[in-house]
């Protein structure tokens, strides 16, 4: 219990320790054509809403079988 | 370990992040590459996920041999399957981007070509496995295979390519993740999010097939 938490705490750690790299210089020519039309017309939103409904569909699907398999495993070792 | 949840949750919630950041987030303006470096989040992850997933594969197929315990073989396998998923989704995704990018899906590229190959080594380790019987023999000499395999992974993913003229990024020695490919504010979302994510998706697929595989021996399905 005590590893867990602390091994959780230790990637929550990592991971907020990257967020300076946020602080790096951004200069770059603005010459190169970005999706940036796209995005003031909010069509970003699709892409990750379709994304992100395949995506949890996976998931729902990998939790699914997840849970098949743990209930297979307690009628076995009966 | 398997059957905990809290690494399938940290799982769940950094490939959402990687979604949503991956697009939302700012990414560098390059020529040519122009929105597609976000792809960045998925190709070139699509390979960590299978380099990590391969050295897990090894490290249970040198327990194996050390131990002759049957579980082992069947982790190595399993985690040799979902590397090879990996690598195909990795050559997949790249003869995409290039599609766009290097205006063909496929150009003999030797980086396309070695990831090939080396995924064809992968695949003869199961072909190997699946043409012998005895089940001591095809876990030994898979097990002394699967080491080949890995190995072989080095010269023809990322030694060769890297030497040579390539039109993907680390052709004729230069670096292969540098100032034109990545930026710092896409590094804080690869390595802590997509690579992590997505290599967890790997093990957590992975460990419900050693699971099933598992319980049908256990209920006499060889």
């Amino acid at each position: 219990m005590h590893k867990k938490i602390y091994t959780l705490v230790f990637l929550l750690f990592c991971q907020v320790m990257t967020l300076p790299l946020l602080a790096q210089d951004s200069a770059g020519a603005q010459k190169v054509e970005m999706a940036d039309r796209f995005r003031a017309d909010g069509k970003i939103y699709v892409v990750i809403f379709v994304l992100g409904t395949i995506l949890l569909g996976l998931i729902l699907y990998v939790v699914r079988l997840d849970r098949k398999i743990t209930k297979l495993e307690k009628d076995i070792k009966i | 370990m398997l059957r905990q949840n809290w690494w399938k949750i940290v799982c769940v919630v950094l490939l959402f992040y990687t979604l949503i950041a991956g697009f939302l987030g700012e990414v560098p303006a390059k020529p040519i590459l122009n929105e597609t470096i976000r792809n960045l989040y998925f190709h070139v992850a699509m390979w960590m996920a299978m380099m990590i997933t391969f050295i897990i594969s090894l490290v249970y197929s040198i327990k194996y041999l050390r131990t002759n315990n049957p579980l082992f073989d069947i982790y190595a396998l399993e985690y040799a399957k979902t590397g090879i998923v990996f690598g195909s989704l990795g050559v997949l995704t790249g003869s995409i981007w290039a599609r766009w990018t290097w205006g063909a899906f496929w150009s003999n590229d030797p980086k396309q070509l070695g990831a090939v190959i080396a995924l064809l080594i992968y695949l003869a380790y199961l072909v190997l496995r699946n043409s012998m019987t005895d089940l001591d023999k095809r876990a030994r000499i898979g097990a002394v295979y699967n080491i080949f395999a890995f190995a072989m992974l080095f010269p023809t993913i990322w030694i060769i390519p890297r030497m040579v003229e390539s039109l993907h990024p680390g052709g004729m020695g230069n670096p292969a993740l540098d100032t034109r490919d990545i930026d710092s504010r896409m590094r804080a979302i690869f390595y802590p999010a997509a690579v992590p994510g997505w290599t967890l998706l790997g093990v957590w697929i992975t460990t419900l097939r050693i699971r099933l595989t598992v319980l049908s021996e256990r209920l006499g399905h060889v």
